[in-house]
């Protein structure tokens, strides 16, 4: 049985009179990887913020004292309007957090990143560039966790693709346990270990196999489950 | 508490100390402005930090109607004013700009109405005159302190305007750190009240920050560059004002002459 590490019991959070998370509770153990699948507003992004303690929220988030967080928000997330070079931003964090400045050259060479790359500005980058920089980012520190919110949303199929090889070689290079918010089922099928599905209607939670029935997904999203039939052809 | 430029005189011919210390201080207030100005542009909170100064204006109001120090009401209000924008910023739910708009209001007619017809258009748009050492120095304190606090958050400010998101989870107290921002901000402000008045000292934040992005991509230069260009504003707006214009109201000229160069920033491709 592997360590847990983190411990969530009847998290709720809400905006004003708008309630997004209501009674939801569940574990996650080292070396996971849960997704956490639902329609847009089901709460997704919520979850992954009040689990950081980022915003407020009632009921109880207990993290393991070993848990070190990294967290790579959605790029929308960050102003990419910046002056401001790639290996300037790493900089800022390593000093924030006081680390070596071996760490920036260990990071970089894990994800591959090139002098030019890193002397580049934000602001050029493509949208699997960025990406790169935000999970570089989350890396610095040596987390042993890492969530992830929609990764690959906004980018084309290659480079999305190439992303998840990343991350998924992390996660076995370094048993890094993942929370990763995802729309494209496929890789929830491929890669998650553990699926949380968040919608108004209802919450589940349990192996790919298990949650994602075309039953499931259809209350889920509302829609009939065009990606389960083309799972299922792979 | 010393009285800061509170006695009106033209600006004559003959310079003493007064005059030195006034210069040496408007010049310091150009370069904090520059700075604070880069932040609050990559912050993109131009309208709320425009809406801050003029926070002092009731306060300026009042001082002037019980013959007190400008700086003293003007500081208390800008203080109070501060706080609440901040408060307002937090609370996403609200609509911010809106909150803002209603608050700038208020500030300017309320600040017209308790400030005593004769001292309105000093209120409004300042007048340079002799400053006392003390005065000097409360200013040069204050300045060194926003230029210190920059340098000291710098880390801290530049994954803040990054995402703020990724800052908080990195362990930065965010919600602080804007307070502290904007706190800096209005104590540049105050610096700067006396000569360009609680209508046009955010100008100088704001104006060189605008055009000093239009001519670099890189932070570094952005942020020297942005207290260059308000140093040039202050000191040909200033040279124009005295020795062309023969009067003690600089603001408006200094202002004119930040969005020349702002209009010549544009002609530059980044």
């Amino acid at each position: 049985m592997a360590d847990r590490l983190l411990s969530v019991r009847n998290l709720g959070v809400a905006f004003g009179s708008r309630v997004v998370l209501r009674e939801l509770s569940f574990e996650v153990c080292s070396g996971d990887c849960l997704a956490i699948i639902g329609p847009n507003g089901a709460g997704k992004t919520v979850l992954l913020k009040a689990l950081q303690h980022l915003i407020p929220y009632q009921g109880e988030v207990q993290w393991s004292p070993e848990a070190r967080l990294g967290y790579v928000p959605q790029s929308v997330a960050a102003d990419r309007e910046l002056p401001l070079r790639v290996s300037e931003l790493l900089a800022a964090k390593a000093r924030v957090l006081h680390l070596a400045d071996l760490e920036i050259v260990q990071v970089s060479s894990e994800l591959n990143l090139s002098p030019e790359f890193l002397n580049a500005g934000i602001g050029i980058l493509s949208g699997g560039q960025f990406q790169k920089i935000l999970i570089a980012f989350a890396l610095l520190g040596r987390p042993n966790v890492l969530l992830f919110d929609e990764p690959t949303a906004s980018l084309d199929e290659l480079t999305e693709e190439r992303i998840y090889e990343l991350v998924h070689q992390l996660q076995m290079q370094k048993g890094i346990t993942l929370i990763l918010v995802s729309h494209d089922l496929s890789v929830v099928y491929r890669y998650a270990s553990r699926v949380l599905c968040l919608s108004k209607a209802r919450v589940c939670m349990g192996p790919p196999k298990e949650i994602m029935t075309p039953e499931t997904l259809e209350e889920l999203y509302g829609a009939p489950p065009k990606f389960y039939r083309h799972i299922q052809e792979l | 508490m010393c009285a800061v430029g509170t006695q009106k005189e033209e600006w004559s011919s003959s310079v003493d100390a007064g005059h030195i210390y006034a210069i040496l201080l408007a010049g310091l207030f150009a370069v904090a402005a520059g700075l604070v100005g880069s932040v609050a542009l990559m912050k993109r909170m131009v309208l709320a930090s425009d809406v801050m100064s003029h926070l002092a204006l009731p306060g300026l109001g009042i001082a002037y109607l019980l013959k007190g120090n400008p700086l003293v009401g003007g500081g208390a209000t800008l203080l109070l004013g501060t706080l609440l924008v901040w408060q307002l910023q937090k609370k996403t739910e609200l609509a911010t700009d809106a909150s803002i708009g209603v608050v700038f209001a208020a500030c300017l007619g309320i600040g017209a109405l308790v400030t005593p017809n004769e001292d309105l258009l000093e209120a409004l748009f300042g007048n340079f005159e002799k400053l006392s050492l003390p005065g000097f120095l409360l200013g040069t304190a204050a300045v060194m302190l926003v230029v210190a606090f920059l340098f000291g958050m710098k880390d801290r400010l530049i994954l803040d305007l990054f995402s703020p998101d990724l800052a908080a989870a990195t362990g930065v107290k965010v919600a602080y750190l804007d307070l502290g921002f904007m706190l800096v901000f209005s104590l540049t402000i105050l610096v700067g009240l006396r000569f360009m008045g609680g209508l046009l000292s955010s100008a100088l934040i704001i104006i060189p920050a605008a055009t000093a992005r239009q001519l670099t991509g890189r932070m570094a230069e952005f942020v020297v560059l942005a207290s260059v260009v308000s140093l040039v504003s202050v000191t040909v707006g200033f040279l124009i004002s005295t020795l062309i214009l023969k009067t003690s109201t600089v603001g408006p000229t200094i202002v004119i002459v930040s969005v020349l160069l702002f209009v010549m920033s544009l002609l530059k491709k980044k």
